[in-house]
């Protein structure tokens, strides 16, 4: 697809400051999401999905705060933020007011459909009445028009008997069927974009191979683009166009998802794979992944992965590898932020393996070395802005600069 | 089951007409099953009849003060000129020392049946004051517990849901209205707002306003949780206005508790007008007021003719026994996981 995306996310960050510290919860994201296709947001618990997506509406809540990056909507400015006369960073003048994201863009331009379905409905109103009221409010038609319309989704989003259960409480409904209200709500106002927080997952499997059915032939009709977030690889299989992988806070991944699945090229993405049983595969027992995910108030050195990367070696506890196209599938580029890479150039070949025993010592040592993870990030912006030719001299620097920070 | 298939056959007219019929129908729904509840506890039920009759006695009773005689009828003018605590009346007090002779209660020797409670001081029929003093009673409870958990709601609400420095604002000038203790604030406020000649309209707006910072923070505290639940979060979403989000979302999911909170204060507020009337601070003669029937009756009267003090003590602890009974009642009924 090469004409304009329908939205362009560019590096991104979103941090909480609290009393512990700062916490990077997304940090310098890029991805675009084109008409009429499922781009996946994956990751574990953590990794800073959910974040990424309230931010692309502005909603994330005091402490947190989206601090810098770019969030374009149809040619509109979301978020954007420019140099001051005195250097400070201000809000750039093209931004959209709060009034204008809530009467134009939230619900209307860009819907979202929540985790838990039996947590996103109001208990003391009836299903349909808050679909109507939710209708009227974004659409503007008058009670009956709008009562008329909430029933007619019901019917198109699968809801038995549609006239009789938009008289219900939302008690009086199964989460599958909650579920379905929920994205007749988010369909109504006939969005262009709908982000999807793990909508599936508080489903059980049937349930939500339903569902993962409705929204594609929704999707077919309404022609309407999704953002997936999901920790599920297996939904990810079913539903997604193209593939973007989190982990704390970075985008790591980021293919064609036929091409993720075939030629995965970042370890975490593998070892997300590897984590899950696939019909296409026969082993004997599934490899979890090592460890947690590490806080993101204080993110290892180098790449984030490398304490728990099967593949990690010296050179990785010092250089944070950018988000760089490493191939090209589908006519889409598929990216990978891992070192191992030719594109990266930094010796990861020549590199000494870590042994188990020392990523531990290595991550201890490591931090609360803020220094060093703040240079790492302002090259991974610096780099994604540029173009692609010097890619390999920006991160040649990187050692450089991290010098002190070699294991012995 | 049964209630479900009812409710759906009820609203099949409601849904072929549409529009204003909605509302009924859920306040409907809520309102009977809650009700139900409440009136499956035996306890509760007692508490449920006597609020209903003391409430029924105040807005329909009207009595020939001559026959004594218990009417349900248009209010006469002795109930628009003495009994509504809001009307203007002219004060008759007697001299002092100039007692008149009081009847005692009927079942007394000396009384009579054409006065069945017998008469007070002023030579006026007791039972018709104690019958009208149930309209002050209610209107009082009421009206001051209206204040305040208006007042309350609308503070606490605010405060739960932006949080920061506004919910630190007010919240904190709402404790220190609640460090002051309530009697003496409502004593200090009645007299300073009435410019010195206290009456009981000012004593329950002192009342009501005293009252709002606990409405105040047990509402608050239910925000604070609803705050994070996902409608919230998915109304944000949806380009839904904080204002329409704390009026339709965040205030009916955090009543309940207020709910059953402001029918028990309801009964605390009799109370405590009943005791500032008995002070001097609330409603004056001639205004037919418990606390103001007892204040009269305490003194010279507590030996000649101690049933002065019964009969208002009497209407005073039925009265709010069936608030409370009612409020317990209703708070069980509002808890989930109290079945029975």
């Amino acid at each position: 697809m090469s004409s304009e995306p329908l939205l362009r996310v560019e590096n991104l960050k979103t941090q909480f400051f609290t009393e512990t510290g700062t916490v990077r919860a997304v940090d310098g994201i890029s991805f675009e999401v084109y008409e009429g296709e499922i781009v996946g947001l994956v990751g574990e618990s953590g990794a800073g999905k959910s974040v990424a997506s309230m931010s692309l509406l502005r909603l994330v809540e005091s402490p947190g705060e989206i601090v810098g990056g770019t969030i374009e909507y149809k040619g509109e400015t979301i978020f954007d933020l420019e140099e001051g006369p005195d250097g400070e960073l201000r809000e750039h003048p093209d931004m959209l007011s709060e009034s204008e994201m809530r009467e134009r863009i939230r619900g209307r331009e860009i819907a979202v459909i929540f985790q838990d379905p039996m947590e996103s409905l109001n208990p003391v109103f009836t299903v349909g009445g808050q679909l109507r009221e939710f209708i009227e409010i974004n659409r503007e038609l008058p009670k009956d028009e709008a009562k008329a319309e909430a029933v007619r989704m019901l019917r198109e989003v699968g809801i038995p008997d549609p006239e009789d259960r938009y008289e219900e409480y939302p008690h009086q409904f199964s989460g599958g069927m909650r579920q379905r209200v929920l994205i007749a709500m988010a369909l109504a106002c006939e969005p262009n974009l709908i982000i999807a927080d793990e909508p599936t997952t508080a489903l059980d499997v049937t349930v939500e191979g339903q569902i993962l059915d409705l929204v594609d032939d929704l999707q077919d009709r309404y022609d309407t683009s999704f953002i997936w977030v999901t920790h599920d690889m297996g939904v990810v299989a079913e539903i997604c166009d193209r593939v973007n992988v989190m982990y704390l806070g970075e985008v790591v991944e980021q293919a064609p998802v036929d091409e993720l699945f075939y030629d995965t090229k970042h370890p975490y993405t593998s070892a997300l794979l590897d984590s899950m049983p696939r019909p296409d595969r026969t082993v004997d027992e599934l490899e979890p992944i090592e460890g947690v995910m590490p806080e993101a108030i204080n993110p290892p050195s180098g790449c984030r992965f490398h304490p728990r990367c099967p593949d990690a070696r010296e050179v990785c506890t010092r250089v944070h590898p950018e988000n760089l196209e490493v191939d090209q599938a589908e006519g889409y580029p598929h990216r990978a932020a891992c070192v191992k890479h030719d594109v990266f150039d930094v010796g990861y070949d020549e590199s000494v393996p870590l042994e188990k025993g020392d990523e531990a010592e290595t991550r201890v040592g490591e931090t609360g070395s803020d220094e060093n993870v703040d240079s790492t990030v302002e090259e991974g912006q610096a780099s994604t802005d540029g173009g692609k030719a010097n890619e390999a001299n920006q991160t040649n620097r990187s050692p450089n600069r991290d010098g002190g920070e070699s294991r012995p | 089951m049964a209630t479900t298939e009812s409710q759906l056959d009820d609203q099949e007219p409601g849904a072929a007409e549409g529009g204003s019929v909605d509302e009924e129908v859920e306040t409907r729904v809520g309102w009977r099953y809650t009700l139900a509840k409440v009136k499956r506890d035996a306890t509760a039920r007692i508490g449920l009849y006597i609020v209903a009759f003391v409430i029924f006695i105040a807005a329909f009773a009207a009595i020939d003060s001559n026959l004594s005689r218990l009417t349900f009828d248009t209010m006469s003018d002795y109930t628009a000129a003495q009994a509504i605590p809001f009307f203007d009346h002219p004060t008759r007090i007697p001299p002092p020392g100039e007692a008149h002779p009081n009847e005692p209660p009927v079942f007394v020797d000396g009384g009579s049946l054409s006065h069945p409670l017998g008469t007070d001081p002023q030579g006026r029929d007791y039972f018709t004051r104690i019958i009208y003093g149930s309209q002050v009673s209610v209107s009082v409870g009421l009206a001051s517990t209206a204040i305040g958990l208006i007042g309350g709601t609308i503070i606490g609400s605010i405060a739960g849901y932006y949080g920061g420095w506004i919910d630190d604002l007010l919240m904190r000038s709402v404790e220190t209205v609640y460090a002051i203790p309530p009697l003496v604030l409502i004593i200090v406020f009645t007299v300073f707002i009435s410019g010195g000649s206290p009456d009981i309209q000012y004593a329950v707006i002192g009342v009501g306003i005293a009252f709002i910072p606990v409405f105040a923070r047990i509402i608050r505290s239910r925000v604070l949780s609803v705050r994070e639940m996902d409608y919230i979060e998915a109304a944000r979403a949806a380009g839904v206005k904080d204002r329409n989000i704390i009026r339709r979302h965040v205030i009916p999911n955090s009543f309940a508790p207020v709910m059953v909170y402001a029918t028990l204060q309801i009964g605390v507020t009799i109370l405590i007008v009943a005791g500032l009337s008995f002070l001097g601070y609330g409603a004056q003669p001639p205004t037919p007021d418990w606390g103001e029937m007892l204040r009269i009756a305490h003194g010279r009267y507590m030996h000649s003719n101690i049933w002065l003090s019964i009969w208002p003590g009497l209407a005073i602890l039925v009265t709010i026994m069936g608030f409370n009974l009612f409020g317990d009642g209703l708070q069980d009924a509002l808890d989930p996981r109290i079945e029975n």
